[in-house]
């Protein structure tokens, strides 16, 4: 039998081995996890947070208003293993009182940016290097010999490059492209950010600016209800013809439809995405189906030791939730 | 009637516009082309280059002592289409007074692109997981899916520090590799400096690189260097990327590397042959 004061955490997934040792050795936590390395059912997941204090979840996890009534009033913290905080109902959250102290959200900013604008970049070169195409043709025979127009890509020496979203992965972008030669950075968003935008002298220009004049432009936003659909046939239009676009974000924020249309139209020269709507993307979807469409299964932030530091994070995040003391990562709502 | 003044030149391929554009507007010459996308058959190339006074090749063309002999003594000049000139028998040609023109410096950039395309690619797995999106792999974000190897607070190896190897340096430096080391004929102190690379026996650099990148010329001194004997002294968790020359690294070797366990992946632009044989099938290695 559960004594009165161990707090119950509930965890959705397995997670990597250095955050599952910090819960486990919190003596003041009873730790009952999804012992999976897939997703959650919806009904266990609303079973499993029933009376809990902590929830740790991923991405996966949509914890809306009605999984937060069905955890009841018990839920003091909710730690997230992402950056990204759009599966979660901040404004409900925000609501929730509990002796007028509300839920406190935990998230994992920094330690995961390194790997996920390597992953960035990464996609970026190998959309606009056309490397899968390549691969395609080493393996099928269509490789016959060196040719001088075979096979030529888009290049980053003397381009314009565009960010849409200069936060701490748009920067770290920006920095990883620079020794390539990029002329120019563009950059839009809800605001200019001239101390961050100086290291490349980027010059902040509305979004539509950026969709006229970039070579390359990097979707590196959160996902709001003013960046739905951001880039949608309005967007693509503007776009230059040998223009290559990736999708880091989330995949809302582009309407896959109009990127469809523009790509096999040749509105556009190419895409990467390493995020879809919906994920997993259902393997029959037309953008599947295009040669100048790389998609990834979202893997930003997909190393080893990025994936366990954000574990001992979210852990941390959630006893620290937990004990009332200072989150290393607080979300503030 | 080809007037005596006119000066032949054989060019091997059909070239790209602008290159074409000034042979075309050459007065004293007379130029005759390979008019393919395709390589020329070696009939052909030995037919085609006689008697002329330049020839414009690729790559793909073997100039050695045979060729040399079928283009007779008119020859005066071989242009390149590359930075390599493993393909063009040197001694001969120096023996014969015949210049040699290549193009360095202007495909440093896009070379150095690629290199680090390909580095990528393979150490964060792309390919892979491209095809577990399109085969339907991809179920949900799992933490521990398809992770790869990251550069920062890593060691990077660069066999031959050369333009396009120190032009990969640059590149990869913001990604936060911690330490640069390099291996060649000889140390190059200034070039080196701007990473603080440390210049180290190429048994060193096989065994404390994290990644290790191929970009030396393809020499006597060169050729097979990747082999069993060094693929040995190179970390499981590593990965080898060659642009220079298929023939620098030992396939045979590599592939038992990789298959084995001994590295964790590789990525070459460049192989032996080059259209490769259609029963070789790679596994970890990925190429471009």
């Amino acid at each position: 039998m559960r004594p009165a004061r161990l707090m119950k955490v509930f965890v959705t997934r397995r997670i990597p081995p250095e955050g599952r040792a910090v819960l486990a050795g919190a003596a003041d936590c009873e730790v009952e996890q999804w012992d999976s390395d897939e997703p959650i059912p919806r009904k266990e997941l609303e079973r499993g947070v029933a009376g809990a204090h902590g929830l740790l979840c991923l991405l996966t996890e949509q914890v809306d208003r009605t999984l937060l009534d069905a955890a009841g009033a018990n839920l003091k913290v909710i730690s997230t293993m992402s950056v990204g905080v759009d599966h979660l109902a901040l404004d409900e959250i925000k609501k929730r009182c509990l002796i007028c102290s509300g839920i406190r959200v935990g998230y994992t900013p920094d330690v995961l940016t390194d790997a996920t604008a390597e992953l960035a970049v990464s996609l970026l070169l190998t959309t606009s290097r056309r490397l899968p195409e390549a691969i395609e043709e080493v393996k099928n025979g269509g490789w016959t010999a060196w040719k001088p127009l075979w096979m030529c890509g888009y290049g980053l020496t003397k381009s314009t490059v565009g960010i849409i979203g200069l936060g701490r992965i748009g920067q770290a972008i920006a920095r990883r492209l620079k020794p390539f030669g990029v002329q120019r950075f563009l950059y839009s968003g809800r605001q200019p950010k001239p101390q961050e935008a100086a290291e490349f002298q980027a010059e902040f220009v509305p979004t539509a600016q950026l969709a006229a004049e970039a070579d390359f432009i990097i979707v590196t936003c959160s996902l709001t209800p003013a960046t739905k659909g951001l880039c949608n046939k309005d967007f693509f239009r503007l776009m230059k013809k040998t223009a290559v676009l990736v999708n880091i974000s989330r995949g809302d924020v582009v309407n896959q439809d109009d990127l469809y249309q523009a790509l096999a139209s040749g509105q556009i020269a190419a895409a990467g995405l390493d995020v879809t709507t919906p994920e997993p993307l259902p393997t029959s979807h037309p953008l599947l189906t295009l040669k100048n469409c790389v998609i990834l299964p979202h893997i930003g932030s997909a190393t080893h030791g990025t994936r366990n530091t954000m574990s001992l994070l979210a852990a941390n995040n959630l006893l620290a939730g937990l004990r009332g003391e200072p989150m290393p990562s607080e979300l503030k709502l």
